[in-house]
């Protein structure tokens, strides 16, 4: 094997201009967050940086077609943008101390870059640090969640604006839109292209952590549309949370979300049927569920376990989505430790939500009638009044324990609660169902 | 998103050349490539394998199959190890192989993983086999 076989130039030199433009798209998906930051550090402006660095893509997408990858692509970008920047100082003339000591590094690194045995200046805590920054700027709550999952996914994740605009169903111009705007928001705000305190950083991670589940969640109970799942936004959800567990190893539920994703995504496989419908966790085909997956979730939950500052709410919702996934079926399932990980949810997240679940795994673990008594705890206090999952869950409740009028009434009144017409459907069904049991 | 596995081919010509670089280096130079694939969270797995003298060959030429010690007489290439990378596309396992520390003499074979989906559902032996895969899972949970 001394010969170079032809394929290696066709990979250098893609000439059909689909897989050039996907080449591309994979070198920016690899590189965009380490040059958007590198780019703000340099310019002390995150919005001049980011249309810095698109304007280096555009340029990438012109070029490489004809001239093939650069071997260091993402010098290359880096560089490409850096000179944009000049210019456009200099058009402004506005080419000052600053410009000059950049022009300096540019030329020692365009140096650097063509020179192939050399490598990007090497400084990886330097790089991650900024690109940390980054995330904590694009999940700001200055900005609307919209702007936070558009900014995240486009400088964070690499995507395209119309890659963003096809995972959520919107137009591209409202996309680029929303992302115009949130750069405006953050310029307005003085946003500082910086780590939080530590007085602000649980809470700032925490609203973090929140884009990258909304994105997640969103791929697989999508909120619109014909496709019940999106799984590549998922997957994408996944890949930031790992990238930002890396980021912050030390925080507990950076792994404990990791895991929770993991652990959920390991299900999709049984998610839906031939024909496109959602299967109940009771019904799925569990040989279907994706076993590395459970493994990988596994070994994050145990990584979230030993830094030793106990479970925080992902991390709970992970151990029991963890319980599912080990359960050969429903009946082999260790309810009362479901039971337990819900009591302990609602003590680190209080929420009617998280009792409501809590009840339905008491009737899995005690039988039916304990689970009914919280539900009607929760029904009188209220807060679950427009909640349709409430009746829903006390209406099976009511079924199992014999008692079918008062069963019929409460899928009926889930029946006028819920805004989904295949579930109404469904609910309405149940409630006109004769002498259920 | 595809998953695609990265396996490690090398010759006579990089396994002598890596005999010529400090060990160190060949470590340090794998490590920070591992490090980059982790950060950029599209590593699920990878292995390095032990020298091809401890390995041997089961060959189905011959029946029953012939046991033969590595390093396996006529083979030109050896495989080291393995990653597998999940990826958005082809061409992002692409950009990662080309990333990787290695020199002449050295290949990547890059292969897609399959998927449930590749194969037909209704095969009972396709069944079986998410059945074994299951059991696995569960004894390996239990352990």
């Amino acid at each position: 094997m001394t010969d170079e076989t032809p394929d290696a130039t066709a990979t250098a030199r893609p000439t059909d201009p689909e897989s050039a433009r996907r080449a591309v798209a994979a070198v920016w998906r690899i590189e965009s967050a380490r040059i958007v930051a590198t780019l703000t550090r340099m310019v002390g402006d995150f919005a001049l940086a980011e249309d810095l660095a698109q304007d280096a893509l555009a340029e990438a997408l012109a070029q490489w077609p004809a001239s093939g990858i650069p071997s260091n692509p993402g010098a290359w970008l880096t560089a490409v943008a850096k000179r944009r920047a000049i210019d456009g100082w200099r058009r402004r003339e506005r080419y000052d101390e600053r410009l000059a000591a950049i022009a300096h590094d540019l030329e020692r690194e365009q140096a650097e870059a063509t020179d192939a045995a050399a490598d990007l200046p090497y400084d990886p805590d330097a790089i991650d640090d900024d690109v940390l920054r980054l995330v904590f700027v694009s999940c700001h709550p200055v900005l609307s969640r919209e702007a936070r999952v558009a900014l995240t996914l486009r400088v964070v994740g690499g995507l395209t604006t119309e890659e963003i605009a096809r995972a959520f169903l919107t137009p591209v111009a409202t996309v680029q839109q929303r992302i115009v705007r949130a750069k405006k928001t953050l310029g307005a705000a003085g946003v500082p292209f910086e780590v939080p305190p530590r007085s602000e950083f649980p809470g700032r991670l925490g609203t973090v952590l929140g884009v990258l589940y909304l994105i997640f969640n969103e791929g697989h109970s999508a909120s619109a549309g014909e496709d019940l799942m999106r799984p590549e936004l998922s997957r994408e959800a996944l890949r930031l949370a790992r990238v930002l567990a890396t980021l912050v190893p030390r925080e507990p539920e950076a792994h404990g979300l990791v895991a929770l994703m993991e652990l959920t995504a390991a299900r999709f496989p049984a998610r839906l049927d031939a024909k496109g419908d959602p299967v109940l966790l009771g019904d799925q085909d569990r040989r279907r569920w994706d076993r590395s997956a459970i493994t990988r979730g596994r070994a994050a939950l145990a990584r979230a376990d030993a830094i030793g500052r106990g479970r925080g709410a992902y991390a709970l919702q992970a151990a029991i989505a963890e319980q599912h996934d080990l359960a050969a079926s429903v009946d082999d399932t260790d309810w009362a430790a479901i039971v337990a990980l819900y009591a302990a949810l609602g003590r680190v997240a209080p929420s009617p939500v998280v009792e409501l679940n809590r009840a339905v795994a008491i009737s899995m673990a005690e039988g039916p009638a304990a689970g009914l008594a919280l539900v009607d705890e929760l029904a009188a206090d209220g807060r679950l009044a427009r909640y349709h999952p409430l009746p829903a869950v006390r209406a099976e409740l009511l079924e199992r324990l014999g008692r079918p009028d008062e069963a019929r009434e409460a899928f009926a009144e889930a029946a006028r609660l819920t805004a989904n017409e295949r579930e109404r459907a469904v609910l309405l069904a149940r409630a006109s169902r004769p002498g259920a049991r | 998103m595809p998953k695609y596995m990265l396996i490690m081919r090398a010759d006579d010509r990089a396994v002598e050349a890596y005999q010529d670089l400090p060990f160190e280096q060949v470590i340090e130079a794998m490590g920070r490539y591992n490090e980059e694939m982790m950060k950029a969270g599209v590593m699920l797995a990878g292995e390095g394998l032990s020298d091809a003298s401890e390995g041997f060959v089961v060959d189905f030429d011959a029946e029953p199959p012939l046991v033969t010690d590595g390093p396996y007489g006529e083979t030109k290439e050896l495989f080291n190890g393995f990653w597998i990378l999940e990826v958005a596309s082809k061409e992002e396992a692409a950009e990662w192989a080309k990333r990787c520390p290695l020199g002449p003499g050295s290949k990547l074979e890059v292969r897609r993983v399959t998927e449930l989906d590749d194969f037909p559902q209704d095969n009972e032996w396709i069944q079986k086999e998410a059945g074994w895969r299951e059991e696995q899972a569960q004894r390996a949970a239990k352990a």
